[in-house]
């Protein structure tokens, strides 16, 4: 071919910049998230959800609340059981959830994820 | 047929690397306003729009002003504007894609940008101005591309394109319409608040558009080898200085209203801009050069012997740039917000960091100016336009 | 046979834009939430009556001062980047047309409690290009801070000048202005790029409580502050209208301000 010197070691230099991540982490494997519940949230035993559903959608239920709550004007939800919750994120998660860092940013920091949430929901201060 | 664009002059070169710096540079000051917020502009609560929305308000009058070349070349048979339409086009492109950057350096949560789209409200004026400016370029884009091509291949263009010529003419008008509109529906803004706004709009469009693509003409004259023609810049003369009177009659007419009805609202934002108020006026000395400026233009356009010299032609349309953009781009927004709905007055002035990212929008909107028109004047000169 | 590149590209593009489609209209079509009945404040059209004759000015500070620890609106100590939802201003400034140079000594030095109207046909909704501001059934000018875009077309329309712009970090204020920042840790802040304003308080009025500026004024005198349905014919703000003549601000404008102030 053409140039083939050239295009040889173009090809090269790209698939080395290409797979340059997996040469540097070679040999490592990052921690499996493990979020710690709080003594309240071990003690309620029961989220607004069940946590199979938390885990994989909770994104889903606070963007449904954000809809409800904020446009619909209904702040309260009922669920399955009867029990009734104010739909907050600030309020109701983390009044149980109260251990942001070792709770919600175990998983969300292993995955990079950046929820924007905080930038003005306020996250209740952390003993250490 | 962009790679005509990629061989080019010393001074081509020299001056797209020019552009780019000017466009890094803001680009970076960008970035920092994106990540501190608005608050490095000099608007305030008081003034919460500023030189960002008046350059949006200005460029969009400058792209409606290509229809001043193509509604008498295609509603009166004037076959002379045909070989300068699509100059016409490149300059409506490059004004559009400017207006969709400064909206977009302007809005505080530019991320949320589509959520005009995702969540749309027809009763907002912001809905159709985003919806007829979108248009507006894609049948300049369209049309040009098209012109441009079948002058290549040496054939007439295909029929539709004609469609979207006749389309365009109306559509120009309308963009600066509805941009009139945004101002003109508010009810606690008084300066605004006028049913002449739309007509002020459109004459200041039809000769400040006009007025850069004569100067852009002259430029491309001076610079290639392709000539848009004496005839057709006389002609483009006559435009301006009909365009231009009506502008300033028509601000004129906003004066008479305002001062013979003595009513204080209507009063007090001339006042501001022409004599201060309550010991503010910063405005005072733009709007007076606003005022002389526009009597050079007035006289340099009227006479014949000065319109038809191109020399002092070129003078008149610098005239009329500088006393159009002072009267849009300085004097309309500012105006509106001074005073504020209690009275008072709380000053605007651009900070250094929003004039620098004003200059890289215009950077941009100038580097894809000299692109298209780099493509579009290699053409020409190929045919032997 | 076959189609030909033009042929497949517009294929593709209509199959994508329809499956795009699909997947939203999918999701729109979820079923919504369960509600409970709750002790929620309710009314046809909520407004307030300010008397004027009996609030003076340290009253309103204790009343602008509960409103913003309530929704923890940070000072600036900068009126170019000020950001308040409730305040006292100048008479002469908050009722430009009415001013003439006999009025009273006490009115014309006296301030003027001034907040969102929340009127009955507001301009900043009919001009907002994302919904992020809207007119509830119940009459509140409500804010979707999710949504705004921070265009700041509501705050141009505003006739009023009650709506503030976040120039900056609202957590980025000065802490020596504020110390006990964020002051109520049960209601988000904003974010920088978004216009805020008063929303009578609706998360309040949601759990049976009155509005912080009405509760703050309870504690101070009665009936300072008059909230209430303006659609009931019996209600407090009716009854107390049907007494005392009021002005509203620039009512020529047809915006139908829903504050009324007790002259």
């Amino acid at each position: 071919m053409y140039d083939g010197g050239k295009i040889i070691v173009g090809l090269v230099i790209g698939l080395c910049l290409l797979f340059s991540p997996f040469f540097f982490n070679a040999g490592k494997a990052a921690k499996a998230p493990q979020p710690v519940l709080t003594a309240k949230a071990k003690e309620a035993k029961k989220c607004v959800a069940d946590t199979a559903y938390m885990r994989s959608s909770h994104m889903h239920l606070l963007d449904d609340w954000r809809q409800t709550v904020v446009r619909d004007g209904e702040r309260y939800m009922t669920t399955s059981d009867g029990k009734v919750y104010y739909k907050s994120l600030q309020v109701t998660c983390l009044e149980c959830h109260s251990n942001k860092t070792k709770f919600c940013d175990q998983c969300h920091n292993y995955l990079d994820v950046q929820p924007y949430c905080w930038d003005c929901h306020l996250v209740p201060k952390e003993s250490k | 047929m962009l790679d005509r664009t990629l061989k080019g002059s010393q001074k081509y070169w020299g001056w797209l690397i020019f552009l780019l710096i000017m466009m890094g540079i803001g680009f970076l000051v960008y970035l920092y306003q994106f990540k501190v917020g608005l608050r490095i502009t000099g608007m305030s609560r008081d003034v919460s729009w500023g030189l960002y929305i008046s350059q949006l308000t200005y460029l969009v009058g400058i792209a409606a002003g290509g229809v001043m070349v193509v509604l008498p070349c295609y509603l009166h048979d004037y076959k002379a504007f045909a070989r300068i339409t699509v100059l016409g086009e490149g300059l409506a492109i490059a004004s559009v894609l400017m207006c969709f950057l400064f909206v977009m350096v302007d809005l505080g949560q530019v991320t949320r940008m589509f959520n005009i789209i995702l969540y749309p409200h027809p009763k907002s004026i912001l809905f159709w101005d985003m919806i007829v400016l979108n248009v507006y370029l894609f049948l300049n884009i369209l049309i040009g591309w098209n012109v441009v091509a079948a002058e290549r291949k040496g054939i007439h263009y295909q029929k539709w394109v004609k469609v979207l010529i006749y389309i365009s003419i109306p559509w120009a008008f309308s963009i600066h319409t509805v941009t009139a509109f945004l101002y003109a529906g508010l009810p606690g803004r008084h300066y605004w608040l006028t049913a002449i706004m739309a007509p002020r709009f459109l004459a200041s469009a039809f000769c400040a558009g006009p007025a850069v693509l004569l100067l852009i003409c002259l430029i491309v004259r001076k610079v290639t080898k392709f000539d848009p023609g004496i005839k057709q810049m006389r002609t483009l003369g006559g435009i301006i200085a009909y365009a231009f009177v009506l502008n300033i009659f028509f601000f004129l007419l906003e004066v008479f209203t305002a001062f013979y009805s003595q009513i204080p609202g209507d009063m007090h934002s001339l006042v501001y801009l022409f004599a201060g108020l309550d010991g503010y006026g910063k405005l005072v000395p733009w709007m007076w050069t606003f005022a002389v400026v526009s009597v050079v233009a007035i006289v340099l356009l009227v006479v014949p012997a000065t319109r038809r010299k191109e020399d002092t032609l070129m003078v008149a349309c610098i005239a009329v740039i500088i006393a159009t953009w002072i009267d849009k781009g300085l004097g309309l927004i500012i105006g509106g917000f001074v005073p504020d709905p209690f009275g008072k007055v709380f000053e605007y002035w651009p900070t250094t960091p929003e004039i620098l990212i004003t200059l890289g929008v215009y950077a941009t909107g100038f580097f894809i100016l000299t692109v298209f028109f780099k493509m579009v004047v290699s053409i020409k000169e190929e045919v032997g336009a | 046979m076959g189609v030909d590149r033009r042929q497949f590209l517009k294929i593709a593009g209509l199959s994508t834009l329809a499956g795009l489609g699909g997947k939203t209209a999918f999701e729109l079509l979820a079923p919504g939430d369960v509600e409970a009945a709750l002790p929620l404040m309710k009314a046809k059209r909520w407004a307030m009556v300010v008397d004027m004759r009996r609030l003076n000015e340290e009253a309103m500070k204790k009343l602008q001062k509960a409103c913003h620890y309530a929704h923890n609106v940070p000072d600036f100590g900068d009126p170019k980047v000020e950001i308040k939802w409730i305040w006292a201003e100048e008479f002469k400034h908050a009722f430009p047309d009415h001013e003439n140079e006999y009025v009273p000594e006490k009115v014309a030095h006296e301030k003027v409690l001034l907040l969102c109207n929340h009127c009955s046909n507001p301009p900043c909704c009919r001009v907002c290009p994302t919904g992020a501001t809207w007119q509830r059934e119940d009459g509140i000018v409500m804010m979707d801070w999710h949504r705004c875009i921070g265009c700041r077309f509501c705050m141009a329309g505003c006739p009023y000048g009650s709506r503030s712009f976040n120039w900056g970090d609202p957590r980025k204020a000065p802490k020596a202005l504020n110390p006990d920042f964020p002051t109520n840790p049960e209601f988000p802040t904003r974010s920088k790029g978004v216009v805020e304003k008063c929303t009578f308080c609706d998360e309040r009025l949601a759990k049976g409580l009155l509005p912080a500026c009405v509760e703050a004024a309870d504690k101070i005198g009665k009936d300072l502050l008059i909230f209430g349905d303006l659609a009931d014919p019996d209600s407090n703000v009716r009854q107390a209208l049907g007494k005392h003549f009021t002005i509203r601000r620039k009512p020529e404008l047809g915006t139908s301000p829903n504050i009324y102030y007790i002259v």
